[in-house]
């Protein structure tokens, strides 16, 4: 996979970060490390490792009242961006070094078109007339594989779709082919099918252009897929360097060995439950957003003939990627938004024609995908923990008395009560979350991409923890998902959808290990390295 | 756009016959008999009757809101209660002043307020900063008439470079005209500079924490370049919002400094119809002070639309 020795691109020598004023431990310490022309390199490492401020180092981005470089060298075709002036730094930008970042919702400008900002990158660096800088976008727009390039020039970014607005960025990034990209978690906010296009995307217009590239992803999965070589960091420092292969099948650090092996395995685990009795039954659940006009049909229909079970004790994946209505289905579910039809059967009783919905709530609680913001920043945990009991008329000792309890239950001592949610992690945050939810001794839990937003290593410990729930509590769990190998570890049952329908339905083992429709095939294809076994560090194939 | 322009200038039509009808009822519903005001103190009981039935007092008041709602389409807002003079043409009389006043003051407010908040922001924490924000505060809380008569002291009465009070209109010549805004126009804009400058700076020092600025940065382009093509643009919306509402105030709040100017404007001429009870000029100037912040409110909004493309309602 290596490419032949050529010219060296990027040198990062002895590089130290450290907060401003300085003083504290540095973020970033003695990072060392080379890219050459053609080549990629992967960054990886978890929250807080430093990988995306080395990147922005590079760039010279910074922020510059927190953050300085205090000691080494960063040599961009040996010149060093540390000693640039700011003038000379401007120059370097979008003609040297690019950058493409991780939210493509909010890395462009949403009051300029996708066009402008394009060539905002041409009139700052080039002489080029106002004519001849359109050809130039329009062709640069085409070599990004966007469809209907005029019309795409014209649009707002809220007119595209988040795929879209990625290439729009990479096309911005590419357009002056600079000698180096970094790409910070490019993907990350993608679809596995979008994550794979992009991936392509940028491999492609390396290879025409021979540029350098530095990869910062906390995804093993994304690393195997494009990595020529590996560098890990672990709370800003360099753990281990090596080439793909290396890292991926041999490696030699415990923290490394550590984190490939959190990469959860793509072959399910789960059996099916026996016949529990029916924790909640969807029979031909439609959900239409908007009205249907009196001319025009504005509506969507963001779910329909949607039809499933959930018994006791039972772990259901609904996956399926953005748009695909999954969200939507338990919102119904837990009538955060009004199903326009079908029926929601919750312990034998339908509360679709509910108008009270109290008695209801208490059955079926929620976990959200955000751990920062789903929990009151003004309220202690035990605040947070008991506000649901006292509202269904416990008394405080007894409420306090189950919260503690239930904090045991997710690994986290009763003392934490007192303390307010931005003292935790955001691993430690899911945790209380999903304690505020099983608190409440639901049937039912609901768990929309509970743990997207966590490292793997923390992804692994709650998805080990919903395990522990289920075991103790013989609580049912609609999991909702986009992720195929999170769905592997824990769904007994899965349901595929795609633009609001269920493409597939079964077992866990049958749909993810043969599955019948071309869709989920699919799906499982574009999941980063389907071929690799982390738990093993060797190819799957063996490993069968 | 063409149909959000539509539907907003639509929108509006109701807004404003409903304040045509909350104006009427205001002034029915105050204390007082218009007749006795007309008739004086001495009038008799029959001279009363009389005077009700010539001005249609008797009719049920419905009737009398169409009559009048009628005569205001017709651009007939009768006659002053103690002039006897049409009120339309007082009103005309005192609106080029005000107009004169109300614009100048807003063009020096934003002229002066939008760099003074965008260099704020760029120096955030730093001394220029603090500059312009002790300076906001001080706009903000020393009364209008004393920065009036503090400034007609320094360049008027010492200096001698504007002429202490008085009105030109603009058909004396515009040196004349001008002239004698320059004082009127800097008291009246302090708190206005103050606020606007404000909420420039907290407006532009949110969108540079976001995304796309470092996206721009990232392109290569100057601070200065940023702050201008990517974040003034983005800050826009709250800024429009609070000119409008400055011009708003603006217009209500001219009273003050007119006098302070002896300015013939609307403001004066509001002082005198209240304290004269002229019911039908202050109706008439209430309509019209009312008309305008929805025109300006109209304007607001399609502002907005102008300057996000993700606003269409």
């Amino acid at each position: 996979m290596t490419t032949p020795p050529s010219q060296v691109v990027l040198s990062v020598e002895d590089v130290t970060i450290d907060t401003r004023p300085a003083g504290r431990k540095p973020i970033v310490r003695n990072i060392s490390f080379d890219v050459r022309e053609g080549e990629t390199l992967c960054i990886v490492g978890e929250s807080g490792s430093g990988k995306s401020v080395t990147s922005m180092a590079v760039m010279g981005l910074l922020p510059k009242d927190a953050l300085q470089v205090t000691g080494g060298r960063i040599l961009l075709d040996g010149e060093d961006v540390l000693q640039a002036t700011p003038a000379r730094i401007r120059e370097l930008r979008a003609q040297k070094v690019a950058m493409v970042f991780q939210e493509p919702m909010t890395a462009l400008n949403p009051v300029k078109t996708a066009g402008a900002q394009i060539d905002e990158v041409l009139r700052l660096h080039t002489n080029l007339s106002a004519a001849e800088r359109r050809q130039k976008v329009l062709h640069m727009l085409e070599r990004v594989h966007l469809p209907d390039v005029e019309r795409i020039y014209k649009s707002y970014p809220h007119q595209l779709s988040g795929g879209q607005r990625q290439r729009i960025v990479i096309a911005m990034a590419l357009i002056l082919r600079p000698r180096l990209l970094l790409a910070d978690e490019p993907t990350t906010a993608l679809d596995v099918t979008t994550q794979k296009q992009i991936l392509r995307l940028i491999k492609e217009l390396q290879e025409e252009e021979k540029t350098a590239v530095v990869f910062v992803t906390h995804d093993f999965g994304v690393v195997s897929e494009i990595a020529d070589r590996i560098v890990v960091m672990n709370r800003g420092d360099l753990v281990e360097t090596g080439t793909c292969a290396e890292i991926l099948s041999n490696p030699r650090q415990d923290y490394t060995r550590m984190l490939v092996a959190s990469v959860p395995s793509l072959i399910p685990r789960c059996v099916p439950v026996p016949a529990n009795p029916k924790v909640l039954e969807v029979v031909a659940l439609e959900k239409r957003y908007g009205k249907k006009g009196l001319y025009r049909d504005r509506s969507v229909l963001a779910a329909q003939n949607i039809s499933f079970t959930v018994r006791k004790g039972e772990i259901t994946g609904i996956i399926g990627e953005s748009g695909s209505g999954k969200s939507t289905v338990a919102r119904c579910v837990m009538r955060l938004t009004d199903p326009s039809g079908g029926a929601i059967v919750l312990n034998g009783h339908d509360i679709v024609p509910l108008r009270n919905l109290r008695p209801m709530r208490q059955h079926v609680q929620y976990i959200f995908q955000d751990p920062y913001r789903s929990l009151n920043p003004r309220r202690t945990i035990g605040q947070s923990l008991m506000e649901g009991l006292l509202n269904y008329g416990l008394r405080e000792t007894e409420a306090a008395r189950k919260a503690a309890a239930t904090l045991e239950l997710v690994n986290l001592p009763a003392e934490v009560m007192n303390r307010y949610p931005h003292q935790f992690s955001g691993g430690q945050r899911q945790r209380i979350a999903i304690a505020r939810a099983v608190v409440m001794e639901p049937d039912l839990l609901i768990a929309d991409e509970a743990v997207s937003a966590l490292d793997v290593t923390v992804q692994a410990q709650v998805l080990q923890l919903f395990e522990e729930i289920r075991a103790r509590t013989g609580i049912s769990i609609l999991f909702i998902t986009h992720d195929l190998r999170v769905a592997a570890q824990i769904c007994n049952t899965i349901v595929v959808m795609q633009d609001g329908r269920i493409v597939e339905q079964g077992a866990a083992r049958d749909v993810l290990a043969a599955p019948v429709q071309a869709y989920t095939r699919s799906l499982i294809d574009a999941a980063p390295a389907p071929d690799w076994d982390f738990q093993n560090f060797r190819p799957v194939s063996r490993a069968l | 756009m063409l149909g959000f322009v539509v539907k907003r200038v639509l929108s509006a039509v109701p807004v404003l016959f409903m304040v045509a009808i909350i104006v009427f009822m205001v002034l029915r519903l105050s204390p007082g008999d218009p007749a006795v005001m007309i008739g004086g103190p001495n009038a008799t009981p029959d001279q009363l009757a009389a005077l009700r039935e010539s001005m249609g007092l008797n009719k049920p008041l419905l009737e009398q809101l169409f009559i009048w709602l009628g005569a205001i389409a017709q651009g007939d807002f009768g006659v002053s209660l103690v002039s006897g003079k049409p009120v339309a043409a007082l009103v005309m009389d005192r609106f080029g002043p005000t107009l004169a006043l109300s614009l100048s003051t807003v063009v020096l407010a934003v002229a002066v307020a939008i760099p003074l908040g965008v260099i704020a922001a760029w120096q955030q924490g730093k001394w220029l900063d603090r500059l312009v924000m002790t300076g906001s505060v001080l706009g903000f809380s020393v009364p209008v008439f004393i920065i009036g008569y503090v400034l007609i002291l320094i360049f008027a009465r010492t200096l001698g470079w504007f002429p202490v009070q008085g009105y030109k209109p603009l058909s004396a010549g515009f040196h004349d005209f001008a002239i004698r805004l320059v004082l009127p126009s800097v008291t009246l804009s302090f708190p206005y500079i103050a606020l606007i400058a404000r909420i420039v700076r907290t407006n532009v020092i949110e969108v540079m924490n976001e995304d796309y600025i470092r996206t721009a940065r990232a392109k290569g382009m100057t601070e200065g370049g940023v702050l201008m093509h990517h974040a003034l643009g983005n800050a826009a919306v709250p800024i429009v919002t609070i000119i409008g509402v400055s011009i708003a105030m603006l217009i209500g709040g001219v009273v003050v400094t007119e006098s302070v100017f002896n300015i013939p404007g609307l403001g004066r001429l509001v002082l005198e119809a209240v304290l004269a009870r002229d019911y039908t000029v202050i109706q008439t100037v209430i309509l019209l002070f009312s008309t305008i912040y929805v025109f300006i409110n109209l304007g607001v909004d399609l502002l907005y639309g102008l300057l996000d493309p993700r606003i269409r309602y």
